[in-house]
Parts: C-alpha cells; sequence; structure tokens
C-alpha cells in the first residue's frame, strides 16, 4: 500500500517536472516584474457575470483598462471574511500596485492590509475607514433611488411595494428611506415592506424574497441586491419593478421600470492617473449625481406615463442643489421627529444610519 | 444477446498493472483538462506551469502553499484515527468548526490574559469543542449502533449553522455598523511565527509522529485496527469495544477541532462560516489517497495545497473565472480518485445469457 503511494506521487512529480521541462523554451512567464507598467487590482463579491454589482464594477475596469491601457487583474466571489486578505496579498503578489475592493465586508481585512504594505495604493468601496494609504469611495446612490421612489409610488395600485434588501448597514438602510421618501412624495398612501435576504448575491434567495411579497399583496418589487431575481419574480406575479446597479430591462422586460444605476469607470480612471502621476492621496469620496457616478437609468415603457415628468423636475432641483433628500420635517418608522424641520442630514449622519423613515415596514436588528 | 459490464473485485493486484492505471488516469486528466483549457481559449502548459508558479513561484506563494498544508494534514491525521476503525467520520467539517467555536468563545472573552496561558487555553479548547462533537455520534454508535455516516454528515450543517447564528447575532461585532461579522482576535489570540508561517507546521509535523508512533506503537491504537478489522475478533480479545470506539473519536473530533483553533487564530484572526470551507471533506479524499498511512499524509496534502493555491493564481493570472478553476481542480480529482476504483477492481464484459440472474 505505502509503495503504490509512493509510486503514484512520484509519477505526479515526474509529470509535473517534465511538463515544466517542455515548456521551459517557449513559454513566457506571466508578467512578474512590471515596474513601469502599472497593474490595478479588482475584487468582487459576485461572478462579473451577475448582471448587477459586480458586473457594473467590471464595467468600470474595463473602461479603465480602455482608456490608460493599464493591466488589470481581478477575482471574483471574494467572500467578505478574511479570504480577502489573501486575496488582496495573492495580487500584490503578482504585482499589483493599486487594488479596489468593491464590497462594504471587505473593509476592516483592508484596512489590515494597507498597513502592512504601505507603498501599495488601497480603494475601498462603501465603507468609512482610511488609511494613510487606503482611500474610500461610493457614490450617493440615495438620491436617484429617491428618483426610482417617484416612478414606483406613481405606478402602486395596492399602496404596497415590497423591497428586497441584504444587510442591515447604513448604506442599505440609507437606500430604502430614500426610496420610500420618494414613494411618499407623490402617493403618501403607499408603504414600503422590507425582506432582509442576508446576502449581495444569491439570485435564487433574492428571488424567494421578492416572491414572498409578492404573496403579501406587493405591486413593485425595489431591490438591493446584485441580480435581477428580484425583477424575474415581478415579471412572473405580473406585477413590476425597479432594479439596480444596471439596466436590466432585457432580463425582465415585462415587469423593469427604471433602476439607479452605476458609472464607475470615470472614477477609476482619475484614481489611476493619480497614481500613475504620483498625486495619488487617500481621501473619501462620495459622488452624486452631478457627478456623474450615480444616475435613474432610463425609463421603459413599463413605467407609469407622468412618471418622466415628476422625475425630470426633482432630478433638476437635486443637480442645481435645490433639493437635499433628507430634509427635515423627517419622521422616523414611529411617528416620532427623526430630523427637525429645515436641518439636513451630514455626510457623517447619512453614512451612519441605523433608523428607518416612516412609511417602511421592516425591523433593522441591532 | 445481453451484455453486461460485471464488477469484479481483484484477487491479487499486480503492481505494473497499478502504475499503468495510475499513470493513464494522470494522463486522462492532464489531457481533459487539456481541453478544457483550450475550450477556455488559454494556453493548457502555459496555465499547468502558472499553476506551479502559482505555488512555488516566490517565498509568498510558498508560505501559502504550506499555510493551505497545515490544516488539511491535521484535518487528515484525525480523520485517520477513525478510518482505521472503520467508524466513517464524515464529520471533520463540523468537529473543525466546533474546535473553532470554542476556543474563539476563550479568545474573545479572555482576550488580554498573557499570551501563552490563552493560547494554551485556545488549543484545549479547540480540541475539545471538536472532541465533544465528534463523542455524540460516537456514543451513539458504541451504545445503539447507529450509522456514523449520515449522524456526522448532518452535525456538520448544525455545527455550520450554529456558526451562522453567532455572527448574526450575539457574537455580532458591534462595530462593524450592522454588518455581520465576528470580531477579530487580539494579537494575544493569535498564534506565533516561526521561520515566517505560523507555527502551525511545527504542530503538524509533531502530531504526524505521534499519530504514527500512536496507531503502531501503542495498545489503544493495535485495539483501533483490531476493531477495525473486526469488532468480534476485537470483542473475543477482550478488548472494551465501546471504550475503543469513544476514545477514538475524541481523537478524531479532538484533531479537527485543533484544525478550527489553529485556522481561526492564525490564519482567520476570527470565526467566521467561511472558516473551513471544506478542509472536512478534502481531509478524508486525503486520508484515503494516503491509504490510511500516517507518515504519507503530509505528502498528498501538499500536493493537495499545490492543487488549491496553484488554482487561485490561476484565476488572477489568466482571469479564468473561479468557477472553471474549480472544474479543473475535480477534473483532477475526478481522474485519481476513479483510477482507484481500476486498482481494487476490475470489469469484465459478461455475455452469457444468465448474467442477469447473477446479477451485477
Amino acid at each position: 500500500m505505502l509503495k503504490r503511494t509512493v509510486v503514484f506521487i512520484l509519477i505526479l512529480a515526474l509529470t509535473a517536472s517534465v511538463l515544466a521541462g517542455c515548456g521551459n523554451g517557449s513559454v513566457e512567464k506571466p508578467a512578474s516584474n512590471v515596474e513601469n507598467n502599472l497593474k490595478v487590482g479588482f475584487i468582487y463579491v459576485g461572478p462579473i457575470g451577475d448582471g448587477g454589482w459586480s458586473f457594473a464594477h467590471n464595467e468600470g475596469r474595463l473602461y479603465l483598462e480602455k482608456e490608460l491601457g493599464v493591466e488589470t487583474i481581478y477575482r471574483e466571489s471574494v467572500p467578505e471574511g478574511p479570504d480577502v486578505e489573501k486575496v488582496m496579498k495573492d495580487m500584490i503578489d503578482q504585482g499589483a500596485k493599486v487594488i479596489f475592493a468593491t464590497s462594504f465586508g471587505y473593509m476592516d481585512y483592508m484596512e489590515k492590509v494597507s498597513k502592512e504594505y504601505p507603498d501599495i495604493k488601497f480603494l475601498h468601496c462603501s465603507g468609512y475607514k482610511t488609511t494613510e494609504n487606503m482611500a474610500n469611495y461610493f457614490g450617493r446612490m440615495y438620491e436617484p433611488r429617491y428618483l426610482s421612489g417617484i416612478v414606483a409610488g406613481l405606478k402602486t395600485k395596492s399602496n404596497n411595494i415590497g423591497y428586497v434588501a441584504a444587510f442591515e448597514i447604513p448604506e442599505v438602510i440609507r437606500g430604502i428611506n430614500a426610496f420610500t421618501l420618494g414613494v411618499r412624495s407623490v402617493n403618501p398612501e403607499a408603504k414600503v415592506t422590507v425582506r432582509w435576504t442576508h446576502t449581495w448575491y444569491d439570485p435564487v434567495k433574492e428571488k424567494e424574497a421578492a416572491k414572498a411579497l409578492l404573496d403579501e399583496g406587493a405591486d413593485v418589487i425595489a431591490q438591493h441586491q446584485d441580480t435581477a431575481g428580484p425583477q424575474q419574480a415581478a415579471e412572473e406575479a405580473g406585477a413590476f419593478a425597479v432594479g439596480y446597479n444596471t439596466d436590466s430591462f432585457d432580463k425582465a422586460p415585462g415587469a423593469y421600470m427604471t433602476a439607479p444605476i452605476w458609472n464607475w469607470g470615470p472614477y477609476y480612471v482619475e484614481q489611476v492617473k493619480a497614481v500613475m502621476d504620483n498625486k495619488w492621496e487617500s481621501h473619501s469620496y462620495w459622488g452624486g449625481m452631478k457627478d456623474g457616478i450615480v444616475e435613474l437609468g432610463a425609463l421603459s415603457e413599463n413605467a407609469p406615463n407622468d412618471a418622466s415628468q415628476r422625475v425630470e423636475e426633482v432630478k433638476e432641483k437635486i443637480l442645481n442643489g435645490e433639493f437635499n433628500i433628507f430634509t427635515g420635517p423627517l419622521k422616523d418608522q414611529d411617528g416620532n421627529i427623526a430630523v427637525e424641520d429645515g436641518k439636513v442630514l451630514t455626510d457623517t449622519e447619512m453614512l451612519s444610519m441605523n433608523w428607518f423613515v416612516e412609511g417602511v415596514e421592516g425591523k433593522i436588528e441591532k | 444477446m445481453i451484455i453486461l459490464i460485471r464488477v469484479l473485485k481483484k484477487a491479487n493486484i499486480n503492481k505494473t498493472e497499478i502504475v499503468t492505471i495510475r499513470l493513464l488516469a494522470i494522463f486522462l486528466a492532464l489531457l481533459t483538462s487539456t481541453l478544457f483549457i483550450l475550450f477556455l481559449g488559454h494556453n493548457p502548459i502555459k496555465v499547468y506551469l502558472s499553476m506551479l508558479d502559482g505555488s512555488f513561484g516566490s517565498v509568498y506563494r510558498f508560505k501559502e502553499t504550506i499555510i493551505k498544508t497545515i490544516p488539511l494534514v491535521i484535518t487528515s491525521l484525525g480523520i485517520l484515527v477513525a478510518f482505521k476503525m472503520k467508524f466513517w467520520n464524515i464529520g471533520g467539517e463540523g468537529q473543525i468548526y466546533m474546535g473553532a467555536f470554542l476556543s474563539s468563545f476563550i479568545a474573545l472573552r479572555f482576550s488580554e490574559i498573557p499570551r501563552p496561558l490563552l493560547l494554551m487555553l485556545m488549543i484545549i479548547a479547540g480540541i475539545i469543542g471538536g472532541g465533544l462533537w465528534a463523542l455524540i455520534p460516537a456514543i451513539f454508535k458504541a451504545k445503539y449502533g447507529t450509522n456514523e455516516t449520515l449522524f456526522t454528515l448532518m452535525l456538520n450543517y448544525i455545527a455550520i449553522k450554529w456558526i451562522t447564528y453567532l455572527q448574526y447575532g450575539p457574537w455580532k461585532d458591534p462595530n462593524a455598523l450592522g454588518f455581520p461579522k465576528i470580531p477579530n482576535f487580539s494579537d494575544n489570540a493569535t498564534l506565533p511565527k516561526l521561520f515566517g508561517i505560523h507555527i502551525g507546521w511545527l504542530i503538524a509535523i509533531i502530531l504526524v509522529m505521534l499519530i504514527y508512533i500512536f496507531m503502531h506503537h501503542t495498545k489503544r491504537g493495535y485495539e483501533i485496527s483490531v476493531i477495525g478489522e473486526s469488532e468480534n475478533t476485537g470483542r473475543y480479545a477482550g478488548m472494551d469495544v465501546k471504550k475503543v470506539i469513544i476514545t477514538a473519536m475524541i481523537i478524531s473530533g479532538g484533531l479537527c477541532g485543533l484544525t478550527g483553533m489553529i485556522q481561526s487564530s492564525a490564519v482567520n484572526n476570527t470565526l467566521s462560516v467561511e472558516l473551513s470551507g471544506g478542509i472536512g471533506y478534502t481531509a478524508i479524499i486525503i486520508t484515503w489517497l494516503s491509504s490510511l498511512n500516517a507518515l504519507l499524509i503530509p505528502l498528498v496534502s501538499f500536493l493537495f495545497a499545490i492543487l488549491v493555491q496553484g488554482g487561485a493564481y490561476i484565476q488572477t493570472a489568466f482571469q479564468i473565472p473561479q468557477s472553471a478553476a474549480q472544474i479543473l481542480q475535480g477534473l483532477i480529482l475526478m481522474f485519481v480518485l476513479g483510477s482507484e476504483f481500476l486498482v481494487n477492481y476490475r470489469l469484465v464484459l459478461d455475455k452469457s445469457k444468465t448474467a442477469l440472474r447473477k446479477g451485477v
């Protein structure tokens, strides 16, 4: 028994070394020492084919490659746990000088790794921590979310809108609140019911959550998820949907009305260019619709007729700074005043938001 | 005419035949993988080289390969003790998680006590956690003769869900603004490094020797082997079968639990549902391929670590999707494991009409 296995292992080793031998002459090693050519790493939480969040970031990566001609590498479906630390180190080992990590749960690990590698530039999406060489960046997605709420509020007949949401973190809560304020700006009777999935990417779970909301009487579904699963559930139930991340009309043509969408490319180009010019500095970036990093996707024929005009009006006010979404008076879920009349929430308050506005049905586990 | 393929166990196994079968398996694995890589639009030789490059190409990569080897070795040793007794412990995964759970409890609650003491307590807690989790099916097997394969498998799911519950509930880091993660361990609760790699490698080497001595040169180890061959023989020879089953399973689960402790302390620095990611299952294959020989386990584990580390490397080096890299690993595994079958059995074409009656 022992001998057999030894023989087996020897053969395996032999085969490997023979293979290595054959290749040596003709094969150039994957570039490992690129001093003059900058290498940029991207870490995604889902597969790039998710048609949503990771897809949008990957579009940004491709745009970066096209614009600046830099070499990029990526890893998809990296869990938001300790594994990401190793993925970052792998990328640095492979020559990456700039790393974009595109999910909230990577934050603490990136902070740790950034301290170990002071020469590498780290950029974390959707968090709040920075170090000397780690920036964070995000977009004011709540602006187009508010606009999408207007579309949903005009569409609903049952006044019951379902919202499939990932995690009970400020980013998601802020989105739900902005959406709800948008809904109730045109339809004060409507309610937004939240269901948590505890995953960013899981087509089946997302769809199931949407189905449950539809069964409870929702006729419009919105989402803070990475796939078109909830929109497909809406389509199957003859209801309507607001997507997220990218224009996903093709995935649910009978239900999709619009979606608040991301446009990461220009920011990626700007940052990598700054690194190339040795002008990069750690920062917190939170761009809004006026910067072009977020916008509301085109309304499809499923959207109500009067939506387009209402959306344009409000959009104009947001763009010229006349209208801030989180302006008091705002009531919380229980009807208590949460934001005084005339007060506008600061960025810090928005970034740590952990309460629902009036009109949201759901619970935040603390 | 009915043509059936019959499976016959080989009476005596011819050495040259074994070598031929294994060579053929590796050749077929490489051939199929080659076709798959070509289908993906890459140069197969480059990809294979790159897997080796990703495992050995730099000091960092070599260290990573060793770090991946350590948990495989220790868990496989645990599985080996159970398998020697023909106790099919499929529960390594759950035992890893329960070991990690108990040692994390110590790490989080007593984070500020002196480092050597804290680490010792965590090691003991890890062993107890895994050992107790393995004790449950062992008692049921010893007392009521329940099927341990299903029992241990089901306990895995309970263990993983328990960790999920902790991560999303009582152990959620209050500083993470609602994001479900368990707080990181303090520096005191982190295993030290020796020659640049956490000290788990030394623990693994010592354990390989200890388990080898235990299985081959102690009374209890001998009893485990005898009972594995035949429980009745053991009983007639006056062995306390129940006691042997229970001791063996505590050792088996304890080793898996120790893996959980090492992974949470040295590698992840916290507890999470992704902690093991299948080590408990991979260890079963490794134990089997090592022919239940403790001294071979480090070698086979190392080969598996190359497969995992190299597989991760080619994802970024060639932008091969994660799922495709996993298919490659799966293909290689399937052929190697498949050849095991042909080493021990042979297929014959049975053209007789009585084939059906004889059964297959």
